[in-house]
């Protein structure tokens, strides 16, 4: 495949963190019974009128400052016409010609290269409710069931331009788009629960050709695993086709995880037209200089800024500012950590994070927010590995001890167990002295040359200190010893 | 009892010398003996009538009434009502008990008033005959062949035939201000946002305003005074201080009591097509105007020539969107027989709409269609403000504009209802003030042939009250308002 | 300008309201005279003007982001007791095809 070149686009649409609905006063939380968070607004009553939720306004307007984008100082809700059970007042509320944010850039990382990825626009619009086609137990006798829950739940559809290139490019963007919305707390990013779901917009064309391909449109991706296999799929399908000799016709397809395939969507029935034109029922949306720059004063640093300071100031590789930063906890944990180990230890803290409570919290699957060991806890731990007080070998204990909730800081557990490393030379000496004397085997054969037999001698210096002893030390002290 | 105005009422119930009760039930008795000729409400519930009549006189007797306490409202349909059948004058909502209130239902109740019944309308409001109806016709008190006017027809008639002291309409292009004309009654279109839309089904969402249908300037205040008022569920209500609307007409007055005013006259409104016994009423109006020391002014209207166009294009295009949730899955008519999704939504509209309705649907549907927007919803938008700005420059020469509200009398049953055209013409001197925003009122001002004709005032935004003082000065004056139809006395 | 027939029932089946041969024969008479009081409007130029979409010149007022109880089961029941068909507290409808 390497004379074809693969173009996408995304479209992503995170559900905004709102308490109530874009349009009405209906509560958002997930998962109530069918219908009961659904009132005379969301089900469309007859007489019935929207107003504008300001906090929704205001997840808008923090994506866009975190973008770099325009925000629109008036922009327009216009109706989407269209037919399905599940959008009751049989048009959705969304933004059409004049949306709130305009343009915007997000930065992302494949392996070594970094990329621009461009948007277009991201604008406000409610959700629809949900079609139960065979709920389980609930047969429904050839039938569909609608839920209206979710229906009116604000949405921020963030469209970009087509700048990705590959399926992990566009993997990587999704992906830095998922830290940056629940980085500024706009989005709780439940994929499961379709928080923060994408569509992507995938063409190929010979490499050197101006203009694009005809692209499809995979809808619904709900995982980045998914999107990866559902791109790579497409793409494959696509060359396929066209070096067969077909052509590509514009679709909406859907992503099958069973067979790993894509396929045309059934229902694509008549081209649509939505008659698109601005709600008589809102008036313009007018955001004032004010408003942006008070949301602006309440954003946090942002993942870039501060991938930057962490290289910059704490001497981190790319690769790890990355990793520390794929989240606004991961980030708030590891800087509390070397706010306690203190800055020096700055790369010891990102290690002990990335490996031993990453490792952990994978294992008993939990999140950073509900570590065992808290940030203070691991810093503390680090500034005695790097003050001499403990070895690695004994942190790993005292981690688990923490971890088990056996004391409230590393020295507390330090002292309690008697675990500070001996570094003390006389008695060192006296340790070695006394297991010199009870090996006279091993000694015998690290003189006839076996170099194994020095390493037992220290694992047995080791475990008579219980681990203790400074390893360095002791290595030094038997060498002169043997001598 | 049934000649007085509301004020009279008001002072009647105060003083014990009526029941709210004995009022209701007095209205009640009339509505089962007349009604049945006029059709002029789509449903009654004496029951729940009488025992808001009841509240009402519980609290008339602990001296908590207010101007409206006790006083039987007759609501036009299209105004949800909790508990009522609420139908919009269509087949598709003739199973509608609506579960909520309409904030204009809402602060009628809580002044005290009782809703004696919802009346009659053309379907969805869309016409100006009320004969799309889906409970069939409306007839003319003073002509039982002839229409009262549309769309609220039913208002119209009942408050015509004293079967109810005084009505709510609404107003997309002449709603409440034809059937008035035709019905020689008092109707009060508001500016657009004075009234809260919350609860009153929509038609057209930009052009919709809610309004009294009376038979005095005075009693169109004292509802309008309960009708209006910032609602914060309704965005395009406006946030504007509460006012009097009947303080201008308490206002001392002497022989000249319009002195100062300026009425402009726009010549789009005395060329052809107005038919000359409705133009001859008008021209002396104009006269009685300029006795109570007013002045007249030629003002010009240049492009009210293209508002039918522009109307039926904006309202139909609003309409086609607004009257999709109307698909048979929440509530509603849906068709009995069907295969699948789309045969019950095809189905369940096709049979649950009437003719009218479905025309101005399929207008809309197509003028928002890819291809089309531009040319035809843009243009007719650009000419909604072209129309503004010509009242805007007409304004800032007079203070009221005046002319003919309908320019016949009312027509034959059945006249025009195979000829939307013609219908749609019958609107052609009150569409203008919807697409503007504006106020506009059509009060009494003669008969021809024994119809009754409607003269036109249209004020500046906000200015109802001047509105409705210019209206009571010629009432008190000229009281043709007072002339009721022979045969429901 | 004319509709033809086939605009009809495209804008028929838009609209999704069931329309017979008949009726969009009678359907397409009537609309063309509608749109010729339309298209009167054709001949303006309205070039640099701009479109009105609302009466009042005002800006779109917000809501505070406060929910408000009104998700409770009895006033799902409300609800639904006026609906064509239910199950289970869902609204049920012909099979839904993706």
């Amino acid at each position: 495949m390497n004379h074809w070149e693969v173009v996408i686009g995304i479209e992503t649409h995170a559900q905004l963190a709102t308490r109530s609905k874009i349009f009405s006063g209906s509560p958002t939380a997930f998962g109530a019974e069918p219908n009961v968070q659904a009132n005379a607004i969301d089900i469309a009553l007859p007489g019935v009128l929207p107003v504008l939720n300001k906090g929704a306004v205001e997840c808008a307007i923090r994506f866009g400052l975190a973008v770099g984008a325009e925000i629109a100082p008036r922009s327009v809700f216009a109706r989407k016409n269209y037919f399905y059970p599940d959008l009751p007042k049989g048009y959705q509320i969304s933004q059409y010609e004049l949306p709130v944010v305009v343009g915007g850039q997000v930065v992302i990382q494949v392996g070594e290269a970094v990329k621009t990825v461009h948007l277009t626009r991201a604008h406000l619009e409610e959700d629809a409710g949900k079609s139960l086609h065979e709920a389980v137990g609930q047969p429904f006798r050839g039938k569909s069931g609608i839920d209206l829950n979710r229906a009116g739940t604000p949405l921020l559809e963030i469209v970009t331009e087509p700048d990705m290139r590959s399926a992990a490019e566009a993997v990587a963007y999704a992906r830095a788009l998922h830290t940056l919305v629940r980085w500024i707390g706009i989005c709780d990013g439940n994929m499961q629960e379709g928080s923060f779901r994408c569509d992507a917009n995938v063409s190929v064309r010979p490499v050197g050709q101006a203009n694009f391909g005809t692209r499809r449109e995979i809808k619904n991706l709900n995982s980045f695993r998914f999107m990866q296999q559902a791109i790579d799929y497409e793409v494959q399908w696509q060359i396929a086709t066209l070096e067969d000799g077909g052509c590509i016709e514009q679709a909406t397809v859907l992503f099958d995880p069973e067979t790993g395939e894509t396929r045309a969507m059934r229902s694509k029935e008549d081209a649509h037209d939505y008659r698109y034109f601005p709600d008589p029922d809102l008036l313009p949306l007018v955001i004032d200089r004010p408003w942006i720059e008070r949301v602006q004063g309440e954003l946090p640093e942002l993942p870039t800024a501060k991938r930057e300071r962490l290289t910059a100031d704490y001497g981190l590789s790319a690769y790890d500012a990355l990793l520390l930063t794929a989240s606004a906890e991961l980030a708030a944990y590891y800087e509390a950590s070397v706010g306690a180990a203190g800055r020096s230890n700055a790369k010891a803290c990102a290690n002990w994070m990335m490996v031993d409570l990453a490792a952990r919290l994978n294992r008993e699957n939990r999140e950073i927010t509900d570590a065992p060991v808290s940030a203070r806890q691991l810093g503390g731990m680090v500034a005695r590995i790097a003050d001499g007080t403990i070895s690695t070998t004994i942190a790993r204990k005292i981690f688990d001890a923490l971890w088990n909730g056996e004391g409230d800081s590393a020295d507390e557990i330090i002292d309690k167990q008697g675990l500070r490393q001996i570094t003390d030379s006389g008695a060192l000496e006296s340790l070695i002295d006394t297991l010199l004397a009870a090996n006279a085997n091993m000694v015998a054969e690290f003189r006839a040359g076996k170099e194994k037999a020095f390493n037992a001698l220290v694992g047995q210096v080791m475990k008579a200190s219980k681990g203790k002893a400074n390893p360095q030390q002791v290595n030094e002290l038997l060498r002169k010893k043997l001598g | 009892m049934i000649e007085r105005s509301l004020h009279e009422l008001a002072r009647a119930l105060a003083s014990k010398e009526i029941s709210s009760v004995e009022l209701t039930q007095l209205y009640l008795d009339r509505i089962a003996s007349h009604d049945p000729q006029l059709n002029a409400y789509i449903s009654v519930d004496p029951e729940r009538s009488l025992a808001q009549a009841r509240q009402a006189d519980a609290r008339l007797a602990k001296g908590e009434g207010g101007p409206l306490t006790g006083i039987p409202i007759a609501q036009k349909d299209i105004f949800c009502a909790k508990d009522w059948l609420t139908s919009c004058g269509s087949k598709m909502l003739s199973n509608f008990i609506s579960p909520y209130d309409a904030t204009v239902i809402r602060r009628f109740a809580e002044a005290g008033a009782v809703l004696l019944g919802k009346t009659n309308m053309d379907e969805f409001a869309m016409g100006s005959s009320n004969e799309t109806s889906f409970y069939g016709p409306v007839r003319n008190p003073w002509r039982l062949d002839c229409v009262p006017g549309g769309s609220s027809g039913g208002s119209a008639a009942a408050v015509a035939a004293r079967l109810c002291p005084a009505a709510t309409g609404t107003d997309t292009g002449g709603s409440i201000r034809q059937p008035a004309a035709l019905c020689n009654l008092t109707g009060l279109k508001p500016t657009y946002g004075v009234v809260s839309r919350w609860g009153m089904i929509a038609f057209a969402s930009s052009l919709d305003q809610a309004g009294p249908l009376a038979r005095s300037a005075t009693d169109c205040a004292a509802l309008l005074n309960a009708m209006a008022g910032f609602d914060e569920r309704d965005s395009t209500s406006l946030d504007r201080p509460g006012e009097d609307y009947a303080r201008d007409i308490a206002a001392p007055a002497g022989a000249k009591p319009l002195a100062g005013l300026r009425i402009g006259l726009p010549k789009e409104f005395f060329g052809e097509g107005c038919r000359p016994e409705v133009m001859r009423l008008i021209d002396a109006a104009i006269a009685g105007y300029r006795e109570l020391g007013a002045t007249t002014v030629a003002v010009d209207l240049p492009n009210m020539k293209l508002s039918v166009a522009a109307y039926y294009v904006i309202a139909s295009a609003e309409a086609s969107s607004n009257l999709a949730r109307f698909d048979g899955v929440r509530y509603g008519y849906r068709a009995p027989e069907y295969r699948d999704l789309n045969e019950m939504y095809g189905r369940s509209r096709a049979q649950g709409f009437g003719a009218e309705v479905k025309r101005r649907i399929l207008v809309g549907t197509y003028v928002l269609s890819h291809g089309y927007y531009d040319a035809y919803y843009l243009q007719a938008q650009r000419i909604r403000r072209l129309i503004a700005g010509d009242f805007a420059e007409a304004f800032r020469h007079c203070d009221v504009i005046l002319g003919p509200t309908s320019p016949t009398t009312a027509f034959r049953l059945g006249e025009k209802a195979s000829d939307p055209v013609q219908m749609y013409l019958s609107d052609i001197y009150t569409i203008a003030v919807n697409l503007a925003g504006l106020p506009g009122m059509s009060i009494p001002c003669g008969f021809a042939d024994g119809l009754p004709v409607g003269l036109q005032l249209i004020g500046d935004y906000f200015t109802e009250a001047r509105l409705l003082n210019v209206a009571h000065r010629y009432q008190h004056a000229n009281p043709w308002h007072r002339q009721a139809p022979t045969g429901f006395v | 300008m004319s509709l033809t027939l086939e605009q009809v029932r495209r804008v028929a089946h838009l609209a999704r309201i069931e329309i017979s041969d008949v009726e969009a024969g009678h359907t397409l008479d009537r609309l063309n005279e509608i749109f010729s009081l339309i298209e009167e409007m054709q001949a303006v130029d309205t070039q640099g003007i701009e479109p009105m979409a609302h009466a009042q010149d005002l800006a779109q007022r917000l809501r505070e982001d406060c929910p408000l109880e009104s998700g409770r089961l009895a006033m799902r029941d409300v609800f639904q007791a006026i609906a064509p068909e239910t199950e289970a507290g869902l609204y049920l409808v012909p099979k839904v095809i993706e």
